[in-house]
């Protein structure tokens, strides 16, 4: 039998019907077409799937899709602004931290949580909390070095 | 034909009921809390159809709540929402430590130390932190409520004693004195994300003259299950915590672990490992606890 969920997505109501065991991550891309969050492992362990789930960074394969009935979900897609990119999405542009990408939303997602709960990371403390996104490509140097420079600017710092 | 089905209840009461009337049925019903384990197992093994009881509407295994009488610590907790209790992390430095453990950021958001507990792995990591703290387990079922404590509640890899219908509601940590606190140590051969190899846990409480009054000393990952080790714990009592008497506590945990040789680690590593963190951890509660006093 399928479940009814209502649920806030980056800002706006949406009510979607899914299976009761299905993950709130196949729900979000083949539901309701938001296929920015990415699946790498399917088992909680790379981070690709990144979401936040009433401002908690969690692994949208490890939820049930039920479970988000009347909470607030931010997805990569509800990170930038409809004028312009997050700082976070800008900096790894312009640090080139990225090759293939399909990490790259849910990093984005975490490092946007890192610095909602603390402006100031140090190096350490970002490494620590992005170390459930894993990247195949960069060697992670230019991931921290562009989410510092973000965190960095936003906190109109010199960078 | 049957199938899934999802249910929140949002009451003790309303779930007592609803898996006393399913299992009645003959239906299967799996408890889901933070989901990081039971989804993972629930998606890659047995996928017979099942009643998810996800229990965290209901108010009791969320709350986190410290007092005079101890910490009882809601069963769905999450390790992201423990470790913001400052005020908990100063009395149970060393169950806080064990949760925050677990995991990345992403699994801290949704892992509760309930969960971790009733998945009963062998190296879970807080249920040596719950065992050197005297921790019970609150369970709620059809014949009512019972208390059980930790060291007896997991049975075996992955099995513990839950009858059907029943389910962990909270933890219960008996208080915690002043001059007295816990530590959790693990060995994983990288800094973090990792399976323990071997832990221990170590809870001790001093007099005002620094003698050691109460053990506890719990070992984890070194037997089917975490094990109690009163005879670690004896060896701390009535001493003040010299290099005597952790390495005599060390041999005691040594002695007492029955591992496993596999790809993390042999049986004569591990027995000497969790020797070693046994003595750490008693120097770290040692030394927390005389912090304390000043």
């Amino acid at each position: 039998m399928k479940q009814h969920v209502s649920s806030t997505v980056n800002g706006e109501q949406m009510e979607f019907l899914c299976e009761p065991d299905e993950t709130l991550l196949e729900a979000l891309r083949d539901r309701l077409n938001l296929t920015g969050t990415k699946e790498g492992c399917g088992t909680g362990d790379c981070g690709a799937c990144s979401v936040l789930l009433d401002g908690t960074l969690v692994c949208s394969c490890l939820v049930f899709a039920p479970e988000i009935e009347g909470r607030e979900l931010t997805t990569v897609e509800g990170i930038a602004s409809p004028e312009a990119l997050h700082p976070v999405q800008r900096k790894l542009l312009e640090h080139a931290a990225l090759q293939c990408g399909i990490c790259t939303p849910g990093v984005v997602v975490a490092a946007k949580a890192l610095l909602d709960a603390n402006p100031n990371p140090s190096e350490e403390e970002t490494r620590y909390w992005l170390a459930g996104n894993l990247c195949r490509c960069t060697g992670y140097d230019k991931i921290i070095r562009a989410v510092l420079d973000a965190a960095a600017e936003m906190r109109g710092a010199a960078p | 034909m049957e199938s899934f089905a999802y249910e929140a209840p949002d009451s003790l009461d309303a779930a007592v009921a609803l898996l006393a009337e399913r299992n009645q049925a003959s239906i299967r019903t799996q408890i889901l809390a933070g989901g990081t384990d039971m989804i993972v197992q629930l998606r890659s093994g047995d996928r017979s159809p099942r009643v998810i009881v996800d229990i965290k509407r209901i108010p009791e295994t969320r709350s986190i709540i410290l007092d005079d009488e101890g910490l009882l610590l809601g069963a769905a907790v999450s390790g992201a929402e423990l470790s913001a209790r400052d005020d908990v992390s100063a009395r149970y430095p060393g169950l806080v430590e064990a949760a925050d453990l677990i995991g990345s950021t992403q699994i801290q958001g949704r892992a509760s130390v309930g969960g971790n507990l009733c998945n009963a792995s062998p190296a879970g990591d807080t249920i040596p932190a719950l065992i050197a703290n005297g921790a019970t387990c609150l369970i709620a079922g059809p014949e009512g409520s019972r208390e059980v404590p930790v060291e007896s509640f997991v049975v075996g890899v992955q099995r513990n004693q839950l009858e059907p219908g029943e389910f962990l509601v909270a933890l219960r940590l008996p208080p915690a004195p002043p001059r007295s606190a816990d530590a959790y140590l693990r060995f994983i051969p990288r800094t973090e994300m990792d399976i323990a190899v071997a832990s221990a846990g170590v809870r001790v409480v001093l007099d005002a003259d620094g003698v050691c009054s109460e053990a506890r000393v719990a070992i984890g990952a070194v037997a089917p299950t975490a094990l109690l080790v009163p005879e670690a714990a004896h060896a701390l009592i009535g001493t003040r915590l010299d290099e005597a008497a952790c390495q005599a506590a060390a041999d005691a945990s040594s002695a007492a672990a029955r591992p496993i040789s596999d790809k993390r680690g042999t049986e004569s590593y591990r027995r000497k490992v969790v020797g070693v963190l046994t003595r750490r951890a008693a120097v770290i509660a040692r030394d927390r606890a005389l912090g304390g006093q000043a």
